[in-house]
């Protein structure tokens, strides 16, 4: 027995721990250090064993292929009809695989909700020993969902850890739900992804329908013994509806509106769920299904213009917000962007390196702010903060490592990643993939774009943050202190990664005439489904000249160096930011723009939200004011009047689905009628039934 | 006759006997002695229990016993564990239930072993006149245990509906048995499907005799039209009996159903099919929908468990193999989701039938969390949804019927079970989200060790068949081993 055979423990450690935070520890009410130990020993055993699993599968077994490790048979439903003719057996398995794609995510997963667990511990310390418990049960659950997502060997498992993270994220985003603004954060985000679900859902079903499986491995298989264009419609419709739900869970054009708000959740909750892991779902469930999206190039499009402009709207709303944690949700945000966009244009693992960098650089940014909010006192608004650099070193100096990285400087971990994105988007319009050169080299110089912004908009964060003199008066400088060490070692640990992830994963090998040093291209390019004749990308390619590969680092490092060297002007040198609020002055359309979010939101309670409602009032008002003036004008008339107001005298009727239930509810007072309690009456319907059943019985003989 | 035919037989006449024990032992202890006669009558079913392990099970193939009457076979030890594990539920439940109505216990214990005896030869006959004498003798003890709180004017009332239309529906049965005995010469299953098999018959005397039969069996699994005592019946019944009559009895007639018409009839699918299509429509679409208007919560879950059994016979009318086993899948779920909601009803009751209002749940969630999540499960498992074994259950129900061709039927469900969510959710809405003076009259729960642990036992197995079903299907479909059946 190995360590991967048994990788179904590796979710299942934090769902013990889950169980026994929940119903034991939060049931009786015991101390902190109880689920303190539970909650470090669910998440930290899933470290240790997926890790384990992971180094043991990789040196033992042929790491090309998936290492699928079935724990049971769940769902049998028989042989069941396909939509491309046949018949295939409905058999889904609970079952787990390891592969390269799994492997990586699982090992970043596994750490850094380990470091977040952790860093909670310090974070946390202040709430009543019910809510601390519960917290704990919350985020193990999390790590549980979010495993069986990564790990599932199925679209449905992969589907039923979607659904737990989500669960997950309501439960953590309204964590103080006695605080009505943070309840309803959480409905928003649970509705809003409830949409992108759905989509997600008839993929599923569309899945099955046409290959009769839904085993990744399986499909994987199937689409790549596919020659010709028979499959290509199916891969369309499936890739573009997977891709609604990863648009919902991953917060991008136009269901990105859930994501900023979910920021009223603990700020640990935001860098693990909202940052690192469950919004990165979405872009793990593209690479993981990119056999679809590999046979479809308009499928490919959307998921790159989508990501693509996202990037860029969200990088822009970025530059004029003032609390510390929203501008980090539009960076991520923004971040997410970049990572569609890479899947958009076939660089599916340069998303998934994204991914990993983004978790390390993106968590030590929430958990960085995490801390700065609790030396603040839970204060958010950066215009009230200001030379913190001082007073909490450890916190500074981690913070502006991670923003090196975020904002591209050579060699950290962001830049690797995002420059791979931004070449691979460059090759894309350079090789006219798919003929949509064109299209393509826009979306390169939106990314490029979108990386000067995020460079910006970053350093004003930090500089806002933690240069100058503090302006939250005296007395909340005088409770300004460096967080503990449960706080300060994650953050640490994190930054670390930030410095040296990306040259270690992923080192840009090609600008050396060393691609093999490139370990995660190597490492999961088995995973991908390689083009089949219909110009779609091909991995590791040379397409795009040396000379060129070098002048495209240096753009990008230059926009980045722009961003920065304009946020230095303007927020460094000149305390009383007078530059940035003069252009306030000059350009006051464009900035209640940014400002107020495009107004996104306004818009959606102007026309769906409010639609909505109004809907219900109009088929309210048809109801009270038409239908009910009818029964009134036809009370005189005696025949079925007693029947109809039946149906119409019921006081509540608002909307259709009470219309519906009206109805039901009606046929079932008539059909109460029939029950009146005498004996005789019974045996008459039995024998009427009888009849009826004999004569349907000799009409068909 | 050799005396060795009689070892398979073992539980059963442990089973007579133990009853004929509880009786006297009743007389002999009165009221005092309860929980002694109730830890005997659990313990004489869990005896039971293993000796049917023991004794009961085929050595290898399916065989019969005393002349052709019975028949060991995994399909009958499936739903002999099964009918078993509802009587010790509910005497479990009932214990408390009689001393807080201070009724005796031993009639009642014994009354259930016999009921229990009749379903064991209902699950196991292979003949007709077993069949029918094991259902009569299940329906007797049923009769009276509905009319048990002799005090009360709605059991009275219940119980005599119930025998009367009983009765009717039994004599349709004999009818039907006639007539299929005059035309084939013979009672015996496997004779009947022989004679079938070789020569396809169309006279009409035969097959008025198996619709007849077939209405006869609709009555016992309470399918409309024949429904029509179940509501009066589970609403007067002391509530014990009510979770025990809408589980065990219905498990057990669909046994019978299976064997009859999945097995000696399957021949005639093509002609009987249309009647059982049709029963299962209207028992879905006539049980949703008149669970709607329900305010007393014994009376929804009647007619909700008219709906189930509406499910049910879609895998009878499936007639394949998957359908058979999802049927056996169904009736395994049904029995324990159903007992524990009736569970929480009999915990919530108090003298005089009150607390059986939907109001009485308002406000649960407060006063007694664990019961109202119990509660809560128990409810997404019967409307159907996962992760609960409902969910599962439905779901092979549903595949049946699709795989043989009757999609109409499957929507018919699909479309009854989104009703179904409207009703059970009304006790949802009152536990949870009723607040205020409304959520201070609910009603109290009831202090009952064993009986919370009815619903303990109920919630477990529910929600472990809908996460790891496959040990349950492996059983259900180990039930196709039976004797003329496949």
């Amino acid at each position: 027995m190995s360590f991967y055979d048994l990788i179904w423990l590796v979710p299942l450690f934090p769902l013990a721990g889950a169980l026994i935070n929940g119903l034991v520890t939060h049931q009786l009410g015991l101390k902190k250090s109880v689920a303190n130990i539970v909650a470090l020993i669910g998440s930290g055993l899933a470290l240790i064993w997926g890790w384990a699993a992971v180094l043991q599968w990789y040196f033992t077994e042929d790491h090309t292929v998936s290492y699928v490790v079935k724990v049971f048979s769940w769902i049998s439903g028989g042989d069941l009809p396909l939509l491309s003719g046949g018949t295939a057996p409905l058999e889904v398995a609970a079952s787990y695989q390891v592969d390269p794609t799994s492997a990586v995510m699982v090992c970043f997963v596994t750490l850094v909700g380990f470091l977040i667990h952790l860093y909670s511990v310090g974070y946390m310390h202040s709430e009543s020993d019910k809510a601390y418990s519960r917290y704990f049960s919350y985020l193990n659950l999390f790590m549980f969902a979010m495993l069986t997502l990564v790990l599932g060997s199925n679209l449905l498992v992969l589907f039923v850890g979607w659904e737990g993270v989500g669960l997950c994220s309501y439960l953590l985003i309204g964590f103080y739900y006695e605080k009505e603004w943070c309840a309803s954060a959480g409905m928003k985000a649970f509705i809003v992804n409830r949409i992108g679900d759905f989509g997600f859902l008839l993929a599923i079903f569309f899945t099955f329908g046409w290959f009769g499986t839904l085993e990744f491995s399986e499909l994987f298989a199937v689409l790549s013994q596919h020659h010709g264009d028979a499959l290509v419609g199916a891969a369309t419709i499936i890739g573009v509806l997977l891709f609604i739900g990863a648009i919902g869970k991953s917060a991008q054009i136009p269901l990105f509106v859930w994501l900023p708000d979910a920021m009223a959740g603990p700020t640990p909750v935001s860098a693990l769920i909202h940052a690192a892991t469950m919004v990165t779902a979405g872009v793990y469930m593209v690479a993981r299904c990119n056999f679809f999206y590999q046979l479809s190039p308009n499928a490919m499009l959307v998921v790159a213009v989508i990501g693509g402009v996202t990037a860029i709207f969200a990088a822009t709303i970025g530059l004029t917000q003032n609390d510390i944690k929203k501008v980090l949700a539009y960076s991520t945000v923004s971040q997410l962007g970049y990572m569609f966009l890479a899947a958009g244009v076939g660089a599916y693992i340069a998303a998934i390196f994204h991914v990993v960098t983004h978790a390390f650089f993106k968590a030590c940014l929430f958990l960085g702010s995490g801390s700065v909010i609790h030396a603040c006192g839970g204060e958010q608004d950066m215009r009230k903060m200001g030379g913190l650099k001082k007073y909490m070193p450890k916190t500074y100096w981690t913070f502006l490592i991670a923003t090196i990285a975020i904002a591209g400087i050579p060699p950290l971990a962001g830049f690797v990643s995002k420059d791979a994105i931004l070449a691979k988007a460059f090759e894309a319009g350079y090789t006219d993939l798919n003929g949509f050169g064109g299209a393509y080299y826009g979306l390169w110089i939106l990314g490029l774009c979108g990386a000067a912004l995020t460079a910006f908009y970053m350093f004003r964060l930090v500089f806002m943050t933690f240069d100058g003199a503090f302006r939250g008066g005296e007395e909340a400088e005088h409770h300004l202190h460096e967080s503990p060490w449960t706080m300060t070692l994650p953050l640490q640990v994190l930054a670390f990664g930030s410095v040296i992830g990306g040259l270690l994963i992923g080192f840009p090998g090609i600008l050396f005439h060393k691609e093999n040093w490139n370990f995660i291209e190597g490492f999961m390019g088995p995973m991908i489904l390689g083009a089949h004749g219909h110009g779609a990308a091909h991995a590791g390619g040379h397409a795009v000249s040396f000379g060129l590969e070098w002048a495209l680092v240096g753009l990008s490092v230059t926009v980045a160096a722009a961003g920065i060297l304009v946020a230095y002007r303007w927020y460094k040198t000149d305390p009383e930011f007078s530059i940035p609020n003069a252009m306030a002055e000059r350009f006051p359309f464009a900035y209640k723009l940014l400002l107020n979010k495009y107004w996104v939101d306004e818009l959606y309670d102007a026309t769906i939200i409010r639609g909505t409602i109004g809907l219900a009032r109009f088929c309210w008002e048809f109801d009270a004011r038409v239908v009910d003036g009818v029964v009134n004008g036809t009370r005189h008339v005696t025949v079925g009047t007693s029947f109809l107001s039946g149906i119409f005298d019921l006081k509540v009727i608002d909307g259709i689905v009470n219309l519906i239930g009206t109805i039901n509810q009606t046929a079932s007072r008539y059909f109460r009628r029939l029950q009146v309690g005498f004996t005789q009456g019974y045996a008459m319907v039995m024998v009427f039934g009888a009849a009826l059943l004999l004569a349907v019985f000799f009409i068909s003989f | 006759m050799p005396l060795e035919q009689f070892v398979p037989f073992i539980p059963e006449i442990f089973l007579a006997i133990a009853s004929f024990v509880l009786l006297v032992g009743g007389i002999g202890l009165g009221r005092r002695g309860m929980r002694p006669l109730a830890l005997g009558a659990v313990g004489s079913l869990v005896v039971t229990g293993i000796l049917v392990w023991l004794f009961g099970r085929p050595a290898g193939e399916p065989e019969v016993i005393l002349g052709g009457m019975l028949a060991i076979d995994t399909f009958a030890v499936f739903f002999k564990l099964l009918v078993l594990a509802s009587a010790i539920l509910t005497i479990m439940l009932a214990t408390g239930f009689l001393e807080r109505f201070r009724y005796g216990g031993g009639e009642f214990f014994a009354l259930i072993l016999t009921a229990t005896l009749g379903m064991f030869v209902m699950a196991s006959g292979v003949n007709l006149v077993s069949l029918y004498v094991g259902l009569e003798l299940m329906a007797l003890s049923s009769y009276v245990l509905v009319g048990y709180c002799k005090l009360e004017v709605k059991s009275n009332e219940g119980a005599v509906k119930y025998f009367v239309l009983g009765a009717m529906s039994s004599g349709i049965l004999l009818y039907g048995i006639s007539l299929v005995y005059g035309s084939l010469g013979t009672l015996d299953l496997m004779e009947i499907k022989t004679a079938l098999v070789a020569a396809p018959q169309d006279n009409l005397v035969l097959m008025l005799g198996i619709v007849l039969m077939a209405f006869g069996m609709l009555f016992k699994v309470a399918a409309v039209p024949f429904h029509v005592w179940s509501p009066d019946a589970y609403e007067g019944a002391p509530t014990p009996v009510t979770a025990f009559i809408s589980v065990a009895p219905k498990a057990a007639a669909f046994a019978m159903f299976l064997r009859i018409f999945a097995g000696a009839f399957s021949p005639e699918i093509d002609h009987w099919r249309s009647v059982i299509w049709l029963a299962a429509a209207m028992t879905m679409i006539f049980g949703n929908i008149a669970a709607l208007s329900q305010d007393n919560v014994k009376r929804m879950l009647a007619y909700s468990s008219i709906a189930h059994a509406g499910y049910a016979l879609m895998g009878v009318v499936a007639g394949t193999a998957y359908g058979t086993w999802s049927v056996l899948m169904y009736m395994l779920v049904y029995t324990f989701m159903n007992i524990g909601a009736f569970g929480l009803v009999v915990l919530l009751e108090t003298r005089g039938y009150a607390g059986e209002t939907v109001k009485d749940w308002a406000g649960l969630s407060k006063k007694a969390p664990a019961a109202a999540a119990g509660m809560l499960i128990l409810l997404l498992a019967l409307a159907g949804i996962p992760p609960t074994g409902g969910f599962m259950s439905k779901l092979y129900v549903f595949a049946a019927a699709i795989n043989a061709g009757y999609i109409w039927l499957a929507v018919i469900g699909v479309l009854m079970s989104a009703v179904s969510l409207y009703y059970y959710f009304r006790i949802v809405v009152q536990m949870y989200l009723v607040e205020g003076e409304e959520a201070e009259s609910g009603a109290e729960l009831v202090r009952d060790r064993w009986a919370e642990g009815v619903v303990l036992v109920s919630v477990l197995v529910v929600m472990a068949i809908g996460v790891y079903p496959a040990p349950f299907v492996g059983w259900a479909q180990g039930g196709l081993n039976a004797l003329g059946l496949m």
